[in-house]
């Protein structure tokens, strides 16, 4: 996928010194006012006259403090955070559902936000019906609806229950019908929220299409927030980490993508994992990397061998028992697995240690992460993901100058034969 | 939102400026009340089964009982000549509208939460698609009022003609009050119980079981502060043939109409920006 940053000067999306306040009171646990506690709140006041006059401690959040960003025509932006990092609310503000406290937003051309599939549409309504509505809500006049009818079902697969009340689709056919809707929109700007985490494999991978196909082959922009990396990764060149309302981390996808799993995982210590509480009858002990003299690292260069060590705890005589490793890419894609077959006589106490070595020259420079599983024909005793965090740093592959460029996982040792004829 | 691809539109957001943007938005979004109001209109009368009989039993039957009780047992006198039945139904008909209006407009935020957490529009156009749909029960309302008519063989004048005057001031008198009310709803969430309240009530002290003749003449003018006064006494005045409107207590509740249409949108404008946050 090639990486294009549109250094044109006039961006479609200028944010400039955006903030977003808001106050929480911590005297008021409810999430909006009574009529009762106010007039109650103001008896009180007028009883105690004397006294300070009701007051709630306040304190002033900053969902959004001072983003700076621009995004250009034909960008296919992905903003990822935390829950919480402020993301819903540059989207909210973006699709002017809610004000900034300061700051602003110049936005040149037709923005829809497709912040949840199915905005409006009326469970006692028919597909058809409802079609049109969640059209005219999203932005589209009558006509361009009635001229994408077909395309949109189409799309949507849902032409036998057009005139059934959606309260009787499966959510399956929800989402489609919603997703079809939006994708038809054609907007200048797409904000998408969380779309494609419902449906079945099949369809989100027709949405994807259909998103490339919008931003790439149409020229439009879109504005993906998602927690699936894998997605944001395939759809998006360009990327925004926020964290605590701030940007911390802008640029492509991929590093960004990497920063974000960096700062996600403090569930496992870098590149070791410690285990134990499975209560299996085999589970891993510990996992960590090691170089190629048994020293733990988590840092490994291109040419240096890549080895994982591991204590596996046995309760009992193994029969069958396989151990698994994968690793996987910083999106979580498995890339390579290799199984290790146990036989009895491998078993001679309770502590098993393994090593799997990974061989130099490669596996491509990223960051990457193992699956490691336990078990035999019958039953998976333990199977953990993403951990054991180790870098490949590049030191000097052909392909050091894209450095930043997504070129896949593994680099093989090819041969070219180019003749003019 | 709709105009042409090609013109580009640049839109600013920065804080205060959807207000002054407002009316504008308000006719670019037009399209999305229309649809609104037809969502609205199609869903109330596909819900329930009976859907538009209802809006007929219910102010028949309340007629019906007010006739009996204010005019068979209280034998309290109609106006001019028109049978007791019409004039409580000529008040009936406004009244019903206004306590629909106000009954389903107050809610109509609170059920088109997902619409208003997920996009931008001016949120007026939610209440008042819920008003229309009251305008549509009315409508169906008004037809039986004509079989009345003929069930009592009863001609209204040349007045009936300006009956549409009246009800557009029905609507604004509604609509302001309304809005006034949806705003209430929203920022302090008991306030629907007050609602059901606002409604019974107001039934009672709006002259819809009698006629507004029979209040002292000291008392008339102060009795006009309810803005229904002015809306019943002109729907009377249009179909029963009256000779004269009660002019100084119709102008008060018409200042009154007009005040709460105007509070009514200012205040609701002010509560307006925070509703994506408070609902």
């Amino acid at each position: 996928m090639p990486i294009t940053f549109k250094n044109m000067p006039e961006p479609i999306i200028r944010v400039e010194n955006l903030s977003k306040k808001f106050v929480i009171a911590h005297e008021a646990q409810e999430r909006y006012k009574s009529l009762r506690d106010v007039i109650t709140n103001r008896i009180k006041g007028l009883v105690k006259k004397g006294e300070k006059r009701y007051s709630s401690s306040s304190e002033e959040f900053l969902a959004l403090d001072d983003i700076n960003f621009n995004v250009y025509s034909g960008d296919r932006l992905g903003i990822i955070g935390r829950n919480g990092a402020g993301k819903s609310t540059m989207l909210k503000i973006l699709s002017r559902i809610t004000e900034p406290s300061s700051g602003r937003v110049t936005i040149k051309g037709r923005v829809s936000s497709l912040l949840e599939v199915g905005t409006g549409f009326h469970p006692e309504l028919t597909g058809r019906e409802n079609i049109f509505l969640n059209g005219a809500i999203l932005g589209m006049s009558r006509a361009e609806i009635r001229s994408k009818f077909d395309e949109i079902v189409d799309f949507a697969e849902v032409e036998k229950f057009l005139d059934t009340p959606v309260k009787r689709y499966s959510s399956g056919m929800y989402v489609r019908l919603a997703f079809a809707v939006a994708a038809y929109l054609e907007p200048d700007i797409l904000i998408v929220d969380e779309v494609l985490s419902v449906g079945d494999a099949q369809f989100q991978k027709k949405c994807l299409g259909k998103m490339e196909d919008v931003s790439k082959n149409q020229g439009r922009t879109v504005l993906f927030v998602s927690h699936q990396m894998g997605t944001i990764a395939q759809l998006c060149d360009k990327s925004i980490l926020l964290k605590k309302g701030k940007i911390i981390s802008i640029g492509q996808t991929n590093k960004v993508i990497e920063n974000y799993i960096n700062s996600q995982s403090n569930t496992t210590e870098g590149n070791k994992f410690l285990g134990g509480t499975s209560g299996q009858d085999f589970y891993f002990k510990e996992v960590y990397s090691i170089n190629a003299e048994g020293q733990t690292k988590q840092d490994f260069g291109f040419d240096e061998e890549i080895a994982f060590l591991g204590k596996i705890k046995m309760n009992r005589t193994p029969y069958n028992l396989k151990i698994g490793i994968t690793l996987q890419n910083i999106q979580g894609y498995y890339i390579s697995t290799s199984i290790y077959e146990l036989e009895n006589k491998d078993f001679k106490s309770e502590d098993l240690v393994f090593k799997i070595s990974f061989p130099s020259n490669l596996i491509a420079p990223n960051s990457y992460y193992i699956r490691i599983a336990l078990f035999n024909d019958n039953q998976v005793f333990e199977i953990v993901e993403n951990i054991c965090n180790v870098r490949v740093i590049d030191t000097g592959t052909e392909l050091s100058k894209y450095e930043g460029i997504n070129y896949g996982s593994i680099i093989l040792k090819t041969n070219w034969t180019i003749e003019s004829n | 939102m709709v105009e042409s691809k090609l013109k580009m539109p640049e839109l600013i957001i920065e804080a205060g400026r959807t207000e002054k943007n407002y009316w504008h938005d308000l006719w670019v979004y037009r399209e999305l009340f229309y649809i609104l109001s037809w969502r609205d209109i199609k869903v109330r009368y596909k819900q329930t089964v009976i859907g538009a009989a209802w809006s007929i039993i219910r102010p028949l039957l309340t007629m019906i009982i007010f006739t009996i009780i204010f005019g068979r047992v209280a034998k309290l006198p109609t106006e001019g000549t028109a049978p007791y039945a019409i004039m409580v139904y000529a008040a009936m008909l406004p009244w019903q509208f206004f306590a629909n209006s106000l009954s389903e407009a107050s809610n109509s935020l609170i059920g088109n939460t997902n619409l208003i957490t997920k996009i931008y529009f001016p949120r007026m156009i939610i209440p008042a698609s819920s008003i229309i749909v009251s305008l549509v029960d009315f409508a169906i309302s008004f037809g039986l009022m004509l079989i009345l008519f003929l069930w009592y063989h009863y001609l209204p004048s040349w007045q009936i003609l300006l009956l549409p005057i009246f009800v557009f001031l029905a609507f604004l008198t509604s609509f302001g009050i309304s809005l006034y009310i949806t705003a209430l709803n929203v920022k302090y969430r008991d306030f629907r119980y007050i609602i059901p309240f606002i409604v019974q009530f107001g039934l009672y002290v709006s002259p819809v079981g009698f006629s507004s003749s029979i209040v002292p003449s000291k008392w008339r003018l102060l009795y006009s502060i309810n803005p229904m006064v002015g809306v019943i006494d002109g729907f009377r005045w249009s179909i029963l043939n009256e000779k004269e409107i009660f002019w100084p207590g119709f102008l008060v509740s018409l200042s009154v109409t007009f005040i709460f249409c105007f509070v009514g949108i200012w205040y609701f404008r002010r509560t307006e920006k925070s509703f994506a946050d408070n609902i």
